[in-house]
């Protein structure tokens, strides 16, 4: 490359092409890898017996099935809005279109803690319909409702926000020519539009399910922190940190890196097939 | 108005989603409006400007701001780096840009504050240089730099991507020279997605609670945050307090969530005149 005028026109010299590589790659290791590699640095401090004693401690094992059942309600719950959304949004032009866009992307702008608040002064001791729901014996905040609530919100656009560029953009001939020659609605969804949009449906439901298990302000507002009964994983990594009990508080967020790790992994797998498709 | 179409299911797909996001998103956020309602202009004034309340605005809409600018600085180096350059890692390098993006909000918390306290990784030092990030307002700013990047790298990195080749090199034959090809061609066309970027990280910024909360040490007028004064409300059951601060809150993001389309609408319009 040296010496090659054409180049030195469009390209920076390579002193500064070193420095802003150098300072990138300095950036992201010192801000984003360091913190990471301390999570496992701190997990395993006092050895592998505390690290695996740490996870199957009772309340840690009540706190991963509370995070997988809470994800297992919400994921599917956007999924299926997701899904519903795009069709609509993606296939056709109606007045207050772009309106209805945006309040899809409302509870990303909202801050996690706002997010679990509108359910307690909903649904807490006195919120407006709390006390009416308590008299027939159904306990929202402070319980399994409340959390499956928030964690909904939080991640109520993942799905519809993949979908709705994608079927925009694969348009709807296929469809409508399926339509045309006989196929009743559900055929054409299931036989013509899934197989075109699997992929980034999955991208959308790795991006909630991540986000779901993830979720801590709004959980938090809305868990009462039980321990055993309503504390998911991130709530049990704070109790664990507030009780001075570091090595276990960083095991159990070493799980919670795992996981984030393998959602990372799966979205570039599966950005490929979107890509290729 | 409604373009003729022959697939089916425009009433089922719309019914459902307006039904479903009333249940879940506007029929919540609308009982923070009329939670609002019930207070005096007056009441709500005075608790949504208490000395405590505002110190929380400072705190947490400064560093945001602080943390939105530094992203935008080391965000697009990143993304000209992962977009024009060829290096090894450079692979990795994108995929670790991600990482605060995945990572739940309370496990980079508690990571930054491991790495940061005075016996930390990268806390030990800053120690001798007489720099405390834990406890304190740059402890926040840290966090929040941290929950940003990806926003940045993400938002500009792709409109990088699409710049075309052939105009740096007209530039540079008809005589610029590098620097006045970058202020003067490559600048003004990443400058909507530059001011994009820093709004997605602001917003995310002043919402942010659980990064934040564990390096803060949340001392009031010194490191509280306005979601952990919210927090601080609903935990003591002043639902009158929590309500105005949220309702700040609420008005502030939503501000942003507008400022944010019509940058992208602004964007588009640019790319498509281009």
């Amino acid at each position: 490359m040296k010496g090659n005028p054409a180049l030195a026109a469009t390209q920076e010299p390579a002193w500064i092409r070193r420095l802003i590589i150098g300072i990138s790659v300095g950036f992201v290791g010192l801000f984003v890898l360091v913190p990471l590699l301390a999570v496992f640095g701190e997990a395993l401090r006092n050895g592998l017996a505390a690290y695996a004693h740490a996870l199957v401690d009772p309340a840690a094992l009540a706190a991963i099935k509370l995070t997988f059942f809470t994800a297992a309600i919400s994921v599917p719950l956007n999924l299926v809005f997701g899904v519903a959304a795009s069709w609509a949004i993606a296939r056709f032009r109606f007045p207050g279109r772009s309106v209805l866009i945006t309040l899809i992307d409302l509870p990303l702008a909202v801050s996690p803690v706002i997010a679990g608040m509108v359910f307690v002064l909903l649904f807490g001791k006195h919120g407006l319909v709390g006390p009416w729901l308590a008299g027939h014996g159904v306990q929202v905040i402070f319980a399994l409702p409340g959390i499956v609530l928030a964690t909904t919100f939080v991640t109520f656009p993942f799905v519809a926000r993949e979908l709705i560029p994608l079927m925009e953009a694969q348009g709807h001939e296929e469809e409508e020519a399926a339509i045309v020659l006989g196929a009743s609605g559900w055929q054409t969804f299931v036989k013509v539009t899934l197989p075109k949009i699997k992929w980034g449906l999955m991208y959308g439901v790795v991006l909630c399910t991540a986000r779901a298990m993830g979720e801590f302000g709004a959980v938090s507002v809305v868990s009462g922190h039980i321990r055993g009964r309503t504390n998911t994983l991130p709530l049990h990594v704070e109790i664990l940190y507030n009780e001075y009990e570091y090595q276990a508080a960083f095991a159990v967020a070493s799980l919670l890196v795992v996981l984030a790790l393998a959602s990372l992994i799966a979205r570039r797998l599966i950005a490929r097939r979107v890509e290729t498709t | 108005m409604f373009r003729r179409s022959a697939l089916p299911g425009f009433g089922l797909t719309m019914g459902y989603t307006l039904v479903y996001l009333s249940l879940i998103v506007l029929i919540p956020l609308a009982t923070l409006v009329l939670k609002t309602a019930e207070l005096s202009p007056g009441e709500l004034w005075r608790l949504a400007t208490s000395h405590r309340a505002l110190a929380s605005y400072k705190i947490t809409f400064g560093a945001s701001f602080i943390a939105a600018l530094v992203n935008v600085v080391f965000g697009t180096l990143l993304a000209w780096a992962l977009v024009r350059y060829k290096f090894p890692g450079r692979g990795i390098l994108d995929a670790i840009v991600d990482v605060p993006f995945a990572l739940p909000t309370a496990v980079s918390g508690l990571a930054l504050t491991a790495v940061l306290a005075p016996n930390g990784w990268i806390g030990r030092f800053l120690e001798p240089l007489g720099i405390k990030a834990v406890f304190t307002p740059l402890g926040i700013t840290l966090a929040l730099t941290f929950i940003g990047l990806p926003f940045v790298v993400r938002t500009v990195q792709p409109v990088l991507e699409e710049l075309e080749h052939e105009v740096e090199e007209a530039a540079a034959v008809l005589g610029a020279t590098r620097w006045q090809t970058l202020t003067r061609v490559i600048v003004p066309a990443v400058t909507p997605a530059l001011l994009t970027g820093f709004a997605l990280a602001f917003a995310r910024g002043i919402g942010e609670y659980g990064s934040v909360v564990f390096i803060s040490g949340n001392k009031q007028f010194e490191t509280e945050i306005t979601p952990l004064l919210i927090m601080t409300r609903l935990e003591q059951f002043d639902y009158a307090g929590a309500t105005a601060l949220a309702l700040v809150m609420l008005i502030v993001s939503f501000a942003m969530l507008l400022a944010i389309n019509g940058l992208g609408a602004w964007a588009r319009r640019r790319a498509g005149h281009a």
